[in-house]
């Protein structure tokens, strides 16, 4: 596409009435009905949802280190395809995302791949180690401009060393993205604790280990004045731990994985390690409850989680395969499924779970926009009557432990444009 | 039957008794001047032992060899946990074998499950014990043993008692157990029941004082003293005292109730040697039902074209 | 060690009862109390006596009938004749061509078969397979001196070269045909009757390389 300029005919901004949106010099122009081409680009967008692009606050891009597993590149362009055009690489690489060499590294490797913008994430201590914080301020300084840091994978379980944290973040407006885990609850944990673990005889991983540590950091975080962002939300109590921190008016924020909102932990009977993952699939009533609290606002965000693994990662026995699931390119398929039909949310809502909250908590000021002219032309285009069997075969990303994996599912990206420029066009890669 | 035999609850009550059938008639063969039948010549069965277990593989050893199947031993200790994908690789030359069988023990839970299901192999896979998870043949030969002494399980009381949080024997045992009709009374410190084990169908009690004299089967689980620097009570002494089989405790069993033990037993620690050797003690026969009921299952699973009792639509 | 009671009966699986007979009687209750009566003598006869005899039965149907010729041979002689049974399950020929079949029981007397003069009891001698396959199974239990074979119908169709040395009635059959044999211990009543195979599968079909019934070959 040489134009400049790209007219999106007849697409439903945030689910509402059909409107035409053009586009030119990566910003939106103009959006009324009834838009005159004049020799733009024309995409026919009759019928499909027009959201801004999405905004993952939690993804393994596993470069450097894992590029077996994925690159920048590859992990990218499933983002894309998954309608998200920015993502916030997680710090655990290797070499972990620890200074502002390695952040800075990830960064250009995204800007160069081009598929969609990477915020990379700080570590919060030095090689995940929980021992000692690492130059947080000189990750904030550097080019790419971190505010999100996270020892992800890992718990920052020392009250001391998160006190700092949440403390010290404040210097430079960042948040501290905690992986909840109490680590002596958990050690060898395998899969929820509940009837089915003490069955299947997998060690349990029980729901107060997430608890506990997401109660203290709210204690934590509303003591020290700071921000705190609860990644991967995955229990009943959880929810209810972190609406009572906000009914305080504490400046707590929570994400949900797609997986939590539509998988179960008697998955685990398989023993297939496909469904194996940190934090565990958990019960009905706790997927339950994580819809409830991402409709009514109690978990802010959708974060996929996405962790990609390479094959001989996951054809083992259950104790021996690695945590994780990929996420990106089914994401917004899951959430039409588990909230839109199912009455839970507005598309204007996923909007605002899946790209304008995302992108405010992560401070990434050029998305999650409204769908106005003169706003960054950072948009996707899906098709919510559209249905797939889940092939993990047809993912961009470099790994297949896609846990949707013969499931039928909703919808499908059309198109997304990062400001302006086609990502994906007609469902592939542009 | 099923073609795998993964845990105890893939055995109908129907399964069951034919095993115990089968195993009465085969334990006769010990008897007898030539201890080998003809029925698996030309199968080959492979025992793959992740794990340490000699008397598991003597006794799968010789009840393959008694029915002339072509029997290898494969150790493959300590490459288990550390490097995962040698379960599948040793699954894929075991293909290659054209093994008939695979016998599995595994420190993971479900490892044999995964053997059975992943695509790696066509062989029936025979669980010889995954991680905390089952230990079917156990179960199977321990309800052999029962039925030898007391006829017909059903509302027989078996009291299990011991470290049920770690115990594959106990799970295999509470399952089989319910589906011959059983009572079952999990007995053990609320630290080494497992969480939900009241969506077991069976019986629990931290007392065990108050649950043996109504006992038919008393079996004593193994308990590891390393339990103890995990906190799961706070020393072997108190564990011994508050739960361990001796004398005194042994007198409060009624006249036919037996004691078992699935082995290795640590003497001083949940059984004491005088109650390990009384005339109540079958633990030493356990050992011989072992090899007849292994046989049962070999022979039901591997005898003919299909396992035992598969009608053509199971086959299918 | 505590006492052992006896295990559930194995001897007669719920299955094993065969339906009221269809098709022509050939031989009624009294017939086969006679033709019983005969092979018993005839045993004696031919063993001089009841020194070393021991009967085994092939189970099902084969079992009741050495307790029944044992019995002849004891009121005859007054004096306790062994029997036993002798399961050929595993000693098929086809036993690889269905499903595992459950074993029936194998119960040598005490004083075990070698040098002994055994008898093999079966209900119907039809394609042989069955007796090459006791055959067999007798050689992994010991050593007889000799072996003889008496069974309550002879009803042809052989397919390997052996006979039987005392026969209650030779019944010439065609292969379409299946031969029936219901006995007291096992069905409730005694009688052999003839009928077209008109079942497929079941207890009564086929010739006995192909039933999967234990009491085969009838
Ligand atoms: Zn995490």
């Amino acid at each position: 596409m040489s134009t400049d300029r790209t007219l999106i005919r007849g697409a439903r901004p945030l689910g509402g009435d059909a409107a035409d949106v053009l586009l030119r010099g990566g910003v939106i122009a103009e959006v009324r009905a009834g838009l005159d081409a004049e020799g733009a680009t024309v995409v026919d967008a009759d019928g499909l949802v027009l959201l801004p692009g999405l905004v993952d606050l939690h993804t393994h891009l596993r470069e450097p280190g894992r590029e077996d597993a994925e690159t920048v590149e590859t992990g990218t362009r499933a983002a894309a395809l998954g309608g998200f055009t920015a993502v916030h690489a997680m710090a655990n690489t290797d070499p972990v995302a620890d200074t502002a060499g390695v952040v800075e590294q990830v960064w250009r490797l995204g800007q160069s791949a081009g598929h969609c913008d990477v915020r990379p994430v700080g570590a919060v201590t030095i090689g995940l180690a929980g021992q000692q914080l690492a130059e947080l301020g000189a990750m904030a300084d550097s080019a790419a401009a971190v505010r999100v840091f996270s020892d992800d994978g890992r718990c920052v379980s020392d009250a001391v060393l998160m006190r700092r944290a949440l403390e010290y973040v404040k210097a430079f407006d960042g948040v501290v993205a905690q992986h909840a885990q109490e680590p002596r609850l958990t050690e060898g944990a395998q899969m929820n604790e509940g009837e089915l673990s003490g069955r299947l005889g997998l060690r349990g991983w029980p729901a107060v280990a997430e608890e506990a540590i997401i109660a203290r950091d709210c204690l934590l975080t509303a003591h020290v004045g700071s921000r705190l962002h609860v990644c991967h939300v995955s229990t009943a109590g959880s929810v209810e731990i972190i609406r009572w921190a906000k009914s305080k008016g504490w400046n707590v924020t929570a994400e949900v994985t797609p997986h939590h909102l539509l998988l179960t932990d008697d998955l685990a009977a398989t023993y297939d390690p496909l469904y194996k993952v940190n934090p565990p699939l958990r019960t009905h009533a706790d997927v339950e409850a994580v819809r409830a609290g991402l409709a009514d606002g109690t978990i802010d965000v959708v974060a996929t989680d996405h962790a990609p693994h390479p094959h001989e990662d996951k054809d083992c026995e259950w104790a021996a395969a690695a945590f994780g699931m990929l996420g990106l390119e089914t994401a917004l398929s899951v959430v039409q499924h588990t909230m839109v039909d199912a009455g839970l949310l507005t598309w204007a809502d996923v909007a605002d779970r899946m790209s304008r909250t995302p992108a405010r908590i992560g401070r990434v000021s050029e998305h999650g926009r409204p769908i106005a002219a003169g706003e960054p032309a950072n948009l996707v285009l899906y098709d919510p009557s559209a249905s797939r069997v889940v092939e993990p075969g047809e993912s961009a990303s470099l790994s297949r432990n896609n846990p949707y994996t013969g499931l039928e599912l909703p919808g499908r990206v059309v198109h997304t444009f990062l400001r302006g420029t086609p990502t994906v066009h007609e469902g592939k890669p542009a | 039957m099923k073609r795998h035999l993964l845990s105890a609850a893939d055995l109908s009550r129907d399964d069951a008794e034919l095993v115990l059938r089968t195993a009465e008639e085969l334990r006769s063969l010990a008897d007898r001047p030539i201890k080998k039948l003809p029925a698996l010549r030309g199968r080959t069965v492979v025992n793959l032992f992740f794990e340490d277990s000699t008397r598991t593989r003597i006794s799968f050893e010789a009840a393959a060899k008694r029915l002339s199947a072509d029997v290898i031993n494969f150790a493959a200790k300590g490459s288990s946990l550390s490097k995962g994908e040698s379960l599948k690789d040793t699954a894929l030359t075991l293909e290659a074998m054209g093994a008939d069988a695979i016998v599995v023990r595994h420190a993971a839970s479900g490892a044999p499950h995964r053997l059975a299901t992943a695509g790696w192999t066509g062989s029936s896979v025979i669980n010889a014990g995954d991680g905390t998870h089952e230990h079917p043949t156990q179960a199977l030969l321990d309800a052999f043993t029962m039925w030898r002494h007391l006829g017909a399980l059903d509302g027989r009381r078996v009291a299990i008692v011991g470290d049920v949080l770690h115990s594959r024997v106990a799970r295999s045992n509470a399952l089989l157990l319910r589906t011959l009709g059983a009572e079952v009374t999990l007995v053990a410190p609320p630290t080494l029941l497992p969480v939900g084990v009241d969506g077991w169908n069976v019986e629990t009690s931290y007392d065990v004082d108050s649950v043996l004299p109504k006992a038919d089967v008393v079996m004593m689980l193994r308990v590891q003293g390393e339990r103890m620097n995990a906190s799961y009570f706070p020393t072997v002494r108190e564990y011994s005292r508050r739960y361990g089989l001796d004398a005194r405790r042994m007198a409060q069993l009624q006249d036919h109730t037996i004691v078992m033990h699935p082995g290795p037993m640590v003497r001083g620690m949940e059984i004491t040697a005088d109650v390990a050797d009384s005339s109540r003690s079958v633990i030493v026969e356990q050992v011989t039902n072992g090899v007849a009921v292994r046989m049962a299952v070999l022979y039901l699973l591997l005898g003919g074209s299909e396992p035992a009792g598969t009608t053509e639509r199971d086959a299918a | 060690m505590p006492t052992q009671p006896a295990p559930p009966d194995a001897t007669a699986p719920p299955d094993r009862r065969i339906p009221a007979p269809q098709g022509r009687t050939v031989l009624d209750p009294r017939d086969i109390s006679r033709a019983l009566t005969r092979i018993s003598h005839e045993i004696l006869e031919r063993n001089k006596g009841a020194t070393d005899l021991v009967l085994l039965g092939i189970p099902t149907g084969g079992v009741p009938l050495a307790r029944r010729v044992a019995e002849r041979i004891s009121a005859v002689e007054g004096v306790e004749v062994p029997v036993g049974s002798l399961d050929v399950t595993m000693y098929r020929d086809d036993l690889r061509m269905r499903p595992a079949r459950a074993l029936l029981p194998t119960d040598i007397p005490p004083d075990g078969i070698d040098d002994k003069v055994v008898v093999l009891v079966d209900d119907v001698l039809y394609s042989g397979r069955t007796i090459r396959a006791a055959l067999d199974a007798m050689n992994d239990v010991g050593r007889p001196r000799t072996v003889r074979l008496a069974v309550l119908v002879d009803r042809g169709h052989r397919d390997l070269p052996i006979r039987a040395d005392f026969v209650g009635k030779n019944l010439p059959t065609s292969l379409a045909e299946t031969v029936v044999v219901r006995l007291q211990e096992i069905d409730g009543a005694d009688g052999v009757t003839i009928a077209a195979d008109t079942i497929s599968g079941g207890t009564t079909a086929g010739t006995d390389t192909v039933t999967d019934h234990p009491g085969e070959g009838r």
